[in-house]
């Protein structure tokens, strides 16, 4: 029997037909446009004007605060505005829009680095350098690495946990990169072992990825620290508590994070990017995205440049297709509807998802029959049906009570509803009132 | 632009194929082996008796909806549909056709739009609805006709008391089960069907096999039917086992009377039972044992139709206390 | 016959005696004192519970205005000035004089100016279509038109226009309790001074984007170009992120801005029509037509 987390969680159609595809290169766009809040938290100040030429990898804005990133900018090239562009969010956010230098050689140069085995770096610098770099969460949520690794003294970490899960349908980005960059994977997770001074380390896969699985499991051999796990198939295993529950039977206390029973979650994307800023200088300012749609003959896996409009991305694949009406950034479960494809490509953009006219439209609303389905998916132990009522009636105290802001909006309960409710829609809206409400509180 | 506009909604983007109108289509088809097994026993009479119920259930449906209430018609939803079916499965088969109207109007009317359609409903409408007739009209819902082999006419039928009626009559008088028990059907015959009571609880075998469809097609959980006889069967064990001149053997409970229509399609109706799988298991149990008291302690006969309303009056109270397990809440520390 | 009628009725009146008895005794043994001046209050305010004013009804407030000793920033939108001067007579505590406000409605993004370019599902909500997302045109500043004003409006003083897809301040029904204020997530209705005959300049617009951005999205949307600002003989005109905002304190009503404005966005109501002027009106009316078949 594989491992898994034992409440809720559902098994939606996997899709995953970007599997067999290697991750191709995008071809380096003409202009990039590349939003100054990418991350959670502060959005970076800018630090470059009109008119300033930059190179590859140099920062264009500075980290604003603790919870903040520094970005860097993809290309080489002149600054040729700083505007407003509707991000995934749909709405317009600070842009710095670089016109890339045709003739400036390192914007095409693709150098390939060769595995670098020793680590030169003290932990404390490897730490600074992860922070320099502009490393976020890869996995989706692109909370800022640094942060994360910033353990207090008090807080002692005995496991790393590498985030290998992809139970996102359609999504195959962290597949192939396992796939591919395995022994770069390897070597990042080994640095990060060594800058926190962590005895072991587990990598998750869930059991659709035998062929990830396989390959560490032959690499693992000269590294008994390192351990591959495989996981039973089953969504939202790729959410931190319920990969940890799965793992090491450990629950994250309620409104706890993972280092309170001693654990550092991270995605094999983040932990390649760490690979690479420690090892090879590199700044975060490309990652894997998976271009899909059932319709989208040439789908495939790329290495795209941040700031890489979406609809360069389309066009690779051949276009829009016919009857497309809906196109997500991100995977179908948590991913975000776009109003437009001269959306950029973000750090935390693992997909762009096409979907055509018979799966885009939501069903007719029904009244709740109370069938429970939706508690007994629910992860993280909740009622939504509950929680939705009371949001829209604006019970917002009692929905704090029942725990609303432990919903990690996975989706699941809207999945199943028989009668096709909104329940995530309005328990999102409650959590947002509930959030205020305790601000104003404290 | 031609095309129409590109879609935003939140997410999640895709939807499971699970629902609601396929969970009320799957009832109906559980009902079928029941529903063919009543026309065997019944003839004719079964098939007016369901025909009546269903039709005359979609029809108030539709006029309270569109004459009284002025909102949307929802009689194409399937609930109208199994409230009518299991109204007729819970009447005798030769019942007069108006009272199985008196009976429609009430299950939809009062049980059902009058607190708000599909989904708001506290108790179970068709329940309410045979609890009606039966209150009302004692006398023709407790004539029963016994089993006849493919009776087909009306004349021809012929009247009898239930299994649970003759015990229940039998020791009142100061029988033994012992006596009594050459009146009784075969527990084989109980269990196929050939015996004496309402439409849809002839035959164990047939009900089962619905039941296990609604449970194979995940339109309910194995919780309340299981708990519901499991919790019949252990009361009235202890007592046979205690007095087995005074009372029953658990297999007649079991296999006699509503207990496994009711255990299997009437106290497992989505609306009104518990949303945990904790407090269906509460709810059950509720339903089993107030079942056993008024099957041998009350003066009615049968009692799960009551001991269904009972429990259904407690649903919300006990979605209120039996909440799921939150993630990450440290019971154990409770307990230290 | 005689005795059981003269039985029942002893019975009941027995029951209906020691009924009374119960209660009075009850109603001494738990009586709460209450100070009668709040009840003397609560019978001047308007009864509306609308909580307009900051408190969860009219007893609640009626309960604060008794207890607090300075009152003068405590005001009852709804019963205006006149409950006010009533309170402070009966309180004998000073109060504030505000003027009249009613809601106003500041975004003119209609169907036919304002072009859909996605299409939102979900729940008929402003606030929760907010939280997702900038609504179904390019302006993400203008309504949503999910109605969460109309819905939060206790006085039925507002409606959604179905033609433009925008709600409408039915002004003599408008308490100004601001409730519908509260409820846009986008601030699009303002609490504005209802001068005498409820005349009233404003700028129906809160777009932000530069010029040609608004422009794009909308008609009929602010572009930020300072005409307003120029003319207004009274300064009362502020330009602030390629928007125009006219503060009441200010405005004369001398309506020298609306004529100049290219793209009609700023509102008048009221007025008397000038016959000179509609003709202008009617003019700027057919250049956006024109504009729209350009951008389609």
């Amino acid at each position: 029997m594989l491992k898994t987390f034992p409440k809720g969680g559902i098994h939606p159609p996997e899709n995953k037909l970007t599997s067999s595809k290697p991750i191709q290169r995008l071809p380096v766009p003409k202009v990039v446009y590349v939003p100054i809040a990418q991350h959670i938290g502060i959005p970076a100040e800018i630090v470059v004007d009109r008119k300033d030429k930059v190179d590859i990898g140099q920062v264009i804005a500075k980290s604003g605060g603790f919870v903040s990133s520094n970005i860097h900018s993809p290309v080489a090239g002149t600054v040729t505005k700083l505007d407003m562009i509707v991000d995934s969010t749909g709405y317009k956010k600070q842009c710095i829009v670089i016109r890339t230098d045709a003739k400036n050689a390192s914007n095409f140069v693709e150098t390939e680095y060769p595995l670098k085995k020793e680590i030169e770096l003290e932990p404390q610098e490897i730490l600074q350098r992860i922070s320099d770099y502009g490393i976020v969460g890869l996995g989706g949520a692109t909370f800022p690495s640094h942060v994360k690794l910033n353990i207090k003294a008090d807080k002692k970490i005995d496991c790393l946990i590498i985030n290998g899960v992809e139970c996102e349908p359609y999504l195959t980005a962290d597949h192939r990169l396992m796939l591919e960059k395995a022994e770069e994977i390897l070597m990042g997770i080994q640095i990060l072992m060594y800058a926190l001074n962590v005895p072991r380390a587990i990598i998750g896969i869930e059991n659709n990825k035998k062929d990830a699985i396989e390959t560490f499991k032959k690499l693992m051999l000269q590294e008994p620290k390192i351990q591959v796990a495989a996981l039973q198939v089953k969504y939202p295993q790729g959410g931190e508590k319920q990969l940890v529950r799965a793992l090491l039977k450990r629950e994250v206390p309620k409104n706890g994070l993972p280092l309170d029973v001693g654990v550092i979650v991270h995605n094999v994307g983040t932990i390649f990017a760490i690979y690479q800023a420690v090892q090879h200088n590199k700044p975060l300012i490309e990652r894997v995205v998976t271009v899909t749609g059932k319709k989208m003959g040439k789908a495939s896996n790329f290495w795209v440049k941040i700031g890489t409009p979406i609809k360069d991305l389309i066009t690779e694949v051949g276009g829009m297709p016919e009857g497309t009406r809906k196109i997500v950034n991100g995977g179908p479960m948590m991913g975000k509807a776009l109003k437009n494809t001269d959306v950029p490509v973000t750090k935390g953009t693992s997909g762009i998802l096409v979907i055509s006219e018979d799966e885009a439209s939501r069903g007719e609303t029904k009244p709740c029959i109370r069938c429970g389905e939706c508690v007994s998916v629910c992860p993280m132990g909740l009622e939504p049906h509950l929680l939705m009522n009371l949001s829209e009636k604006g019970m917002f105290e009692h929905a704090g009570q029942e725990d609303i802001l432990t919903c990690i909006e996975c989706g699941s309960c809207s999945y199943v509803c028989p009668s096709h409710r909104p329940l995530l829609d309005y328990i999102r809206f409650g959590k947002s009132i509930v959030k205020k409400l305790d601000v104003s509180k404290n | 632009m031609d095309s129409p506009p590109i879609v935003i909604s939140a997410s999640p983007h895709v939807h499971s194929d699970r629902t609601s109108k396929r969970i009320m289509y799957d009832v109906v088809i559980a009902m079928v082996p029941a529903f063919l097994v009543s026309l065997y026993v019944f003839g004719i009479n079964a098939f007016i008796a369901t025909a009546t119920a269903v039709v005359s259930c979609l029809l108030f449906e539709y006029l309270i909806q569109k004459y009284l209430l002025k909102a949307e018609i929802t009689i194409a939803d399937g609930s109208a549909l199994i409230t009518g079916i299991l109204l007729a499965f819970n009447l005798p088969a030769g019942l007069p056709i108006w009272m199985i109207i008196v009976g429609s109007l009430v299950a939809i009317g009062i049980a059902k739009l009058s607190f708000g359609g599909l989904g708001y409903n506290i108790f179970n409408p068709a329940l309410v609805g045979r609890v009606f007739l039966l209150v009302s009209f004692p006398v023709q819902m407790t004539l029963w006709p016994t089993a006849v082999e493919n009776n087909t006419t009306l004349a021809d039928a012929v009247t009898g008391a239930t299994t649970l009626g003759i015990i229940k009559d039998g020791l009142q008088f100061g029988g033994t089960m012992t006596e009594l028990s050459a009146q009784l059907p075969s527990h084989l015959n109980l269990f196929l069907g050939i015996t004496g009571g309402s439409l849809g609880e002839m035959s164990a075998l047939a009900l089962l096999l619905g039941g296990l469809y609604l449970i194979a097609r995940k339109v309910i959980t194995w919780h309340i039917p299981v708990a519901v006889l499991g919790t019949l069967a252990l009361m009235t064990g202890i007592f046979w086992w205690a007095d087995s001149e005074q009372y029953a053997n658990p297999l007649i409970h079991v296999l006699s009377g509503g207990a496994i229509l009711g255990a299997f399609y009437m106290a497992t109706d989505l609306v009104t039972s518990p949303v945990t799988k904790k407090g269906m298991l509460i709810f059950a149990i509720g339903i089993g044992v107030i079942t056993v008291i008024i099957r041998l302690f009350g003066s009615y006969p049968e009692g799960i139709s009551f001991a269904i309303l009972i429990m259904n009056a407690f649903v919300p109270l006990i979605n209120k206390y039996f909440k799921p397990r939150r993630f990450g809440s440290k019971i154990k520390a409770k307990i230290v | 016959m005689t005795y059981s009628i003269i039985y029942s009725v002893l019975l009941l009146a027995s029951l209906g005696v020691t009924a009374a008895m119960v209660l009075y005794v009850v109603s001494k043994k738990f009586y709460v004192y209450e100070n009668p001046l709040i009840a003397e209050v609560e019978d001047l305010l308007p009864a509306a519970n609308c909580a307009g004013c900051g408190s969860p009804g009219c007893k609640a407030f009626a309960e604060k205005l008794v207890d607090t000793d300075d009152i003068s920033d405590l005001f009852c939108p709804v019963g205006g000035n006149d409950v006010m001067q009533l309170v402070s007579e009966a309180l004998g505590k000073e109060v504030a004089e505000k003027d009249p406000t009613v809601a106003v409605v500041r975004c003119q993004g209609a169907c036919d100016v304002r072009p859909k370019t996605s299409e939102f599902q979900g729940p008929k909500s402003c606030a929760i279509s907010a939280l997702i997302y900038s609504g179904e045109t390019d302006c993400q500043y203008g309504c949503l038109g999910d109605g969460d004003c109309v819905a939060v409006c206790k006085f039925n003083a507002m409606y959604m226009d179905e033609t433009t897809g925008l709600p409408v301040v039915i002004t003599d029904k408008c308490t100004s309790c601001g409730m519908c204020a509260e409820a846009c997530p986008r601030d699009i209705i303002e609490m504005r001074p209802k001068h005498k005959r409820d005349l009233k300049i404003f700028v129906g617009c809160l777009n932000e984007d530069k010029g040609g951005i608004a422009r794009k999205a909308c008609s009929v949307a602010c572009i930020g170009c300072s005409k307003c600002f120029d003319i207004c003989p009274k300064e009362a005109i502020t330009m602030v992120n390629n928007l125009a905002y006219i503060d009441p304190e200010y405005c004369t009503l001398c309506r020298k801005c609306v004529p100049v404005c290219p793209t009609d966005s700023i509102i008048e109501t009221n007025f008397p029509k000038k016959k000179v002027k509609k003709v202008e009106v009617d003019q700027g009316a057919e250049v956006k037509s024109v504009n729209l078949i350009d951008h389609a």
